[in-house]
C-alpha cells in the first residue's frame, strides 16, 4: 500500500527485536472477544490512486459549482475571487503539514503568521486585540456570549431578529446547557432593522446584546446608538460580521462602540466549500484578554534577543486549566486563518475597498434589475451585497425552479426559517465582484419565466 | 541590534555568540532567511490583486469609513516570497518524523488535497438546493457509513469542527437522553491521565468534574470507578486507548458497570488510530465516541487546524444526536435533514444545531480519499504498523530511558518514557529540544500528567524502519547527554531559526497585535 512504507521483511526484523511473535499479539491487552480476526466485513478492500479519483470525481460531478451558473447565495457564506496564489502558498508542506505551534523555536512560520493574522483582523474588526482564530462564525458567536457572561457576571443576552438564525440555534443549543437565557426574536420583512426593540429590552440583567452588521437581510443597524443603550446599562455590546468584505467600506464595529466583535471569515480565502471548514474570527477590547477563548499568538524574544512569537496566556486554555478553562477549544482554524491572511495581504487595504465598493456595485445593480420584475419588491433601504426581496409566492420553491434554469438564485427565507408563515416569500439576494452583467440578466429573466 | 537596512526594516540578529559564525548584514545565514512582518513591508496602497477602479457609486444611508482599513498590501511576487520564507521556519510531516503524542501525525496524502478541490465539492454553497448538492452530500454520507460501520456504531453526528467540539457533541447527547427520561445527573468521571479538553468540556457542558485514579499499571481503576458509580453520576469520559498508550482492557467491563448504574460511557477516539480496523468501539459498550479526522483519518493539522470531529453513537444516543445530517433515500438520492424535516426522518429528539451549516465538508472529502484508499484491508495493517511501530520505539529505547509501564507488555501506538535517572537539572524539556538540533519535531512533553517528565512518542504507521532507525540513534545519544549532565544540551536547541523563546515575557505584558514602534 503506498502510504506505508514498512516491507514484510522490515515487519519480521522489528517483531524479533519488540520479541513478539505477530503484529496481531501487540494487540493482547484486546480481549478476545472485542478482536477481530480479520478486515471489518462489509466494506471495500484498498484501491489505487487512479480508482478513488474516479470515484470522487464522479461524486463531485454531481453537484453544480458555484462558478458554473449565475450565482446569487449568500447568508452567511460569500463567493468572492481568490488569488491562485493564496491556494498555492497553503499547500506548502511546511504549513500544511504543521501541527499546532507548541515548539516555538521551529514553528515561527506558522506563529509570525499568526501575529500578523491577529493584527490583521484586530485592524479589520476596529478592535484592539484579536485572537489566533476559532471554528467559525457560529460558535465564535456563541463564545462571545459566554466571555460576556464572563466578564459581566450576568447571564442574559439580548439577541437582535437580524442575527443569522443557525447562530442563534447554536446558541440556544449551548444555552439549553449553561443556563442562560436569551432574549431571541425574528426578523421582519421590513427596511428598519430592530434596533428599537434591542434597545428596549436591555436592562440591569442584560450581559450583552448581539447584533449581526450587516445583518441577515442585508440591513445596517446603528450599531453606536445600541453600543451607548448597552453601556448604560453595563452590558457589553457584541457584533456579529458574516461578511468581513463589507467592513472595506462600512465602519468598523469596533469604532462604533462594540466591546467584543466576531465574525465569519470565509468570505476572504476560504472559499464555499460547502459549509466549511471555514474561520472564526474574535476580537475585543485588551481589558478582557484574559477572558478570551482560543489560541493566542504573542511577540517576545529568544536567548539571543531576537525578536520571535510564541502561543501565550496559556493558563486561560484546557491543557492548563482543565475543567476552569475559559473554553474547551484546541484545534481551531489555523490553515483558513492562513488562508485569510494571504488574501487580505494580496488585497492590502486599498484592494479590500476596491473589491467591497465592486461587490456593493453589483448589488445595487442586481436591486434595481429585479425591482422590474412584476411582482417582486425589494425590501432594503440601504444595503451592503445583500439584500431581501418579497416575491408573489413561496420563495422556496421559486429557488428550485430557478435551479431547474440553472440559475442559483438566492437563498429562501423559508429555508432559514422554516414554518414562520411571515417570511416565506422571502428571498435572500447577494452579489459580489464575481457577479457580472450577463449574470444579473439571467436571473431577471429565468425569474420572469418562473414568476409568469 | 544592527541599523536599519535599505528596505526599512531592522532585522533582529540579537547578539551573535561565537566567532565561528559571523554576522551577516541582512540576519540572513544563507538558506535560513529573516523575514519581516507584513507591517514593516507592505503598505496600504500596494494590490496583488487585479480589482475595477473604484469609482462606483455608493448607496446613501450606510456608515460609510472615512479611510480604507489600515492594512499592509504586497504585490503578487512579494506576497510568495513571504509566505515561502515563513513557511521554511516550520518543521513538518513533510520534512520528517514528527512524534507528537496523541496527536497522530502521520503522512497527509496529496490525493486528498486534489480530490478535495474538486468543484463538485470545494465551489458549492451549504445552502444551494439540495437538487444541485448532490455529489457533496453523497460523500458526506458515504463517510457517515464508513465511520458508522467501522466503529461498530447506531449513527453519527457528523457536524462538530474538531476533537473538543465532538466532545461537547457528545457530552451533549448525553445530557439531552437523561433529560428525556426525566433523570438530571451532573457529574462526569474523568481519568487523571485525560486530555485537558475533556474536563474543559464537561464543564462547559454544565456537569460537575470529578477525578478518578489511575491503577499502578496505568489503567482506569475499574474497582474505584465502579465505587463511585451511582444515581448522580451521568457517565464517564475514557480515552481508549489511554494516553499512557495502553489498551483499556477493563473497558467492556466499564461499560456494564457504568450502563448498570444508569449512565452512559463516552470514549475519547483521539488514539483512534491504534485500534482501526481491528476494534469496534461499539463492541465495547461505548455510547458516543468523536474521532479526530485529523488524526486518524490523515486530513492535514494545518499548523493548528481545521480539524473535523465527527461522534459516532449507539442506538441509545443516536435520536438525540444533533442537526442537519445526510440520510439515504429509497431512491438512491440523499437528503439533508435539518430543522424543517427532522420529525419525517424520525429524529425529533435531536439536541439542536452546534454550527451554521454542515460541518467540515473539506475534511470529510478528503477522510474519505484516504479511507477509500485504505479499504478495510489496509485500515487494519494500519493500526497493526502504527502499533509496531511505537512498540518498536518502545524497545529500542528502554534500555537508555525509563518506560514506566513498559514491563507490563507491549504497548498501543504510542511509547512512553520518563525523565528518571537524567542529571541533577536536566528534564524532558532539555532533550526535547534536543531533538530539535537533531532534525526531529519533539514528542509530547509533561503529557500525560501522571508521569513524571512525560514524553509520550508516537511514530505512526508512515514512517519508515530508517526513518525510525534514525530517530532511534538520536534519542540513545540525547538520553546519554541527559544523564550526563551536558551543559550544551541544556542550552539547545542551538541551530533552529530560533533559540528558546522567553514565554514568561510573552505572558506577562502581551503584544498579541503589532503596533507602530
Amino acid at each position: 500500500m503506498r502510504y506505508l512504507p514498512l516491507s514484510d521483511n522490515d515487519r519480521a526484523g522489528m517483531l524479533a527485536t519488540i520479541g513478539a511473535g505477530s503484529i496481531d499479539d501487540l494487540f493482547a491487552d484486546v480481549s478476545e472477544a472485542a478482536r477481530l480476526p480479520g478486515p471489518i466485513p462489509g466494506l471495500p478492500d484498498h484501491a489505487g490512486e487512479m480508482a478513488v479519483e474516479r470515484h470522487m470525481s464522479r461524486l463531485a460531478a454531481e453537484s453544480v459549482p458555484a462558478g458554473s451558473v449565475p450565482f446569487f447565495l449568500g447568508a452567511g457564506a460569500y463567493r468572492h475571487h481568490v488569488p491562485a496564489s493564496v491556494d498555492h502558498l497553503i499547500q506548502r508542506g511546511e504549513f500544511l503539514t504543521a501541527y499546532t505551534p507548541y515548539q516555538p523555536e521551529i514553528a515561527q512560520g506558522t506563529l509570525q503568521v499568526l501575529f500578523e493574522f491577529q493584527t490583521q483582523v484586530a485592524r479589520l474588526l476596529g478592535t484592539e486585540v484579536a485572537n489566533a482564530s476559532l471554528y467559525d462564525g457560529s460558535t465564535a458567536c456563541w463564545e462571545a456570549i459566554a466571555m460576556a457572561g464572563r466578564i459581566t457576571r450576568r447571564s442574559r443576552a439580548v439577541i437582535s431578529g437580524g442575527l443569522h438564525p443557525h447562530y442563534v440555534e447554536t446558541a440556544r443549543t449551548m444555552a439549553k446547557f449553561t443556563g442562560d437565557v436569551l432574549d431571541t426574536r425574528l426578523p421582519e420583512l421590513s427596511a428598519a432593522t430592530d434596533d428599537d426593540a434591542v434597545i428596549a429590552a436591555i436592562d440591569g440583567a442584560t450581559s450583552c446584546v448581539v447584533v449581526q452588521y450587516p445583518d441577515v437581510l442585508g440591513r445596517v443597524p446603528d450599531l453606536k446608538r445600541i453600543a451607548a443603550a448597552a453601556q448604560a446599562n453595563g452590558a457589553l455590546l457584541v457584533a456579529v460580521v458574516t461578511e468581513p468584505v463589507a467592513l472595506g467600506l462600512l465602519e468598523s464595529p469596533g469604532a462604533l462602540g462594540a466591546d467584543i466583535v466576531v465574525g465569519e471569515g470565509q468570505a476572504i480565502g476560504v472559499g464555499l466549500q460547502f459549509g466549511g471548514p471555514y474561520l472564526g474570527l474574535f476580537g475585543c477590547r485588551e481589558k478582557f484578554v484574559r477572558q478570551m477563548p482560543g489560541r493566542l499568538c504573542g511577540e517576545t524574544v529568544d536567548a539571543d534577543g531576537k525578536r520571535g512569537f510564541v502561543l501565550t496566556l496559556s493558563t486561560r486554555e484546557q491543557h492548563i486549566r482543565r475543567e476552569k478553562a475559559t473554553s474547551n477549544i484546541c484545534t481551531n482554524s489555523g490553515l483558513c486563518a492562513l488562508a485569510f491572511s494571504i488574501h487580505l495581504t494580496l488585497l492590502g487595504g486599498t484592494g479590500l475597498d476596491r473589491m467591497a465598493r465592486a461587490s456593493h456595485a453589483q448589488a445595487v445593480k442586481t436591486a434595481r434589475a429585479l425591482a422590474q420584475v412584476p411582482g417582486v419588491s425589494v425590501v432594503n433601504g440601504a444595503y451592503f451585497n445583500e439584500f431581501a426581496v418579497v416575491l408573489p409566492r413561496d420563495a422556496r420553491a421559486v429557488v428550485r425552479e430557478l435551479a431547474d434554469r440553472q440559475v442559483l438564485g438566492g437563498v429562501s427565507l423559508g429555508r432559514l426559517y422554516p414554518g414562520v408563515d411571515g417570511l416565506a416569500n422571502g428571498l435572500l439576494v447577494t452579489a459580489t465582484e464575481c457577479t457580472s452583467d450577463e449574470d444579473i440578466a439571467a436571473l431577471v429573466s429565468a425569474l420572469k419565466e418562473v414568476l409568469a | 541590534m544592527n541599523e536599519l537596512n535599505p528596505s526599512g526594516w531592522r532585522p533582529s540578529t540579537g547578539e551573535i555568540g561565537t566567532v565561528d559564525v559571523p554576522p551577516t548584514f541582512t540576519g540572513n545565514r544563507a538558506l535560513q532567511l529573516e523575514e519581516p512582518l507584513i507591517f514593516e513591508i507592505g503598505s496600504v496602497d500596494q494590490c496583488g490583486v487585479d480589482l475595477p477602479d473604484a469609482d462606483d457609486e455608493v448607496l446613501p444611508g450606510l456608515p460609510l469609513r472615512a479611510a480604507p482599513v489600515d492594512l499592509p498590501g504586497l504585490s503578487e511576487p512579494e506576497a510568495v516570497r513571504h509566505y515561502t520564507r515563513l513557511s521554511r521556519q516550520n518543521y513538518a510531516i513533510d520534512l520528517g518524523l514528527f512524534p507528537l503524542g496523541s496527536c497522530t501525525m502521520k503522512h497527509n496524502p496529496r490525493l486528498n488535497e486534489k480530490v478535495a478541490r474538486l468543484p463538485g465539492f470545494a465551489d458549492v454553497h451549504p445552502l444551494q438546493p439540495q437538487q444541485t448538492v448532490q455529489g457533496a452530500l453523497k460523500a458526506m454520507n458515504e463517510l457517515a457509513h464508513w465511520l458508522i460501520t467501522l466503529t461498530g456504531m447506531h449513527g453519527v453526528a457528523m457536524t462538530p469542527k474538531a476533537g473538543a467540539h465532538g466532545e461537547l457533541c457528545g457530552l451533549l447527547c448525553i445530557r439531552a437522553a437523561l433529560e428525556a427520561r426525566g433523570d438530571l445527573r451532573e457529574v462526569i468521571l474523568v481519568p487523571e491521565s485525560a486530555h485537558g479538553t475533556n474536563p474543559a468540556t464537561a464543564a462547559f457542558a454544565g456537569f460537575r468534574v470529578e477525578n478518578i485514579p489511575a491503577t499502578a499499571e496505568g489503567r482506569v481503576d475499574l474497582a474505584a470507578l465502579t465505587a463511585r458509580l451511582g444515581p448522580d453520576v451521568a457517565g464517564v469520559m475514557i480515552t481508549n486507548p489511554n494516553t499512557c498508550g495502553l489498551f483499556e482492557c477493563d473497558m467492556k467491563a466499564i461499560s456494564d458497570a457504568v450502563h448498570v448504574a444508569g449512565g452512559y460511557v463516552y470514549c475519547d477516539g483521539a488514539n483512534f488510530n491504534a485500534i482501526v480496523g481491528r476494534v469496534r468501539p461499539g463492541d465495547l459498550g461505548v455510547d458516543a465516541m468523536h474521532i479526530n479526522l485529523h488524526k486518524t483519518f490523515s486530513t492535514p493539522h494545518g499548523g493548528g487546524g481545521p480539524g473535523s470531529g465527527p461522534v459516532v453513537l449507539s442506538e441509545a444516543l443516536a435520536p438525540f444526536g444533533p442537526l442537519p445530517f445526510s440520510a439515504r433515500q429509497a431512491d438512491g438520492s440523499v437528503r439533508l435533514v435539518e430543522e424543517e424535516n427532522a420529525a419525517e426522518e424520525g429524529h425529533s429528539q435531536a439536541f439542536g444545531r452546534m454550527c451554521a451549516f454542515h460541518g467540515q465538508m473539506g475534511m470529510y472529502t478528503r477522510a474519505l480519499a484516504y479511507i477509500l484508499s485504505h479499504g478495510a484491508d489496509g485500515l487494519r495493517q494500519v493500526s497493526g504498523d502504527a502499533v509496531l511501530n511505537a512498540n518498536y520505539v518502545l524497545r529500542s529505547l528502554d534500555d537508555v530511558l525509563d518506560a514506566p509501564f513498559g514491563a507490563a507488555g507491549p504497548c498501543m501506538h504510542e511509547a512512553l518514557f520518563s525523565d528518571d535517572g537524567f542529571a541533577e537539572g536536566f528534564s524532558t524539556l532539555d532533550l526535547a529540544k534536543g531533538l530539535i538540533d537533531e532534525g526531529f519535531h519533539p514528542m509530547t512533553v509533561y503529557f500525560p500528567l501522571v508521569v513524571h517528565g512525560a514524553m509520550l512518542v508516537e511514530p505512526t504507521e508512515t514512517e519508515s524502519k530508517a526513518a525510525l532507525d534514525q530517530f532511534i540513534g538520536a534519542m540513545r545519544s540525547l538520553a546519554q547527554r541527559a544523564k550526563a549532565g551536558d551543559p550544551a544540551l541544556k542550552s539547545a536547541p542551538h541551530m533552529a531559526p530560533r533559540r528558546r523563546l522567553d514565554e514568561t515575557l510573552a505572558a506577562r505584558k502581551p503584544k498579541l497585535v503589532w503596533r507602530e514602534a
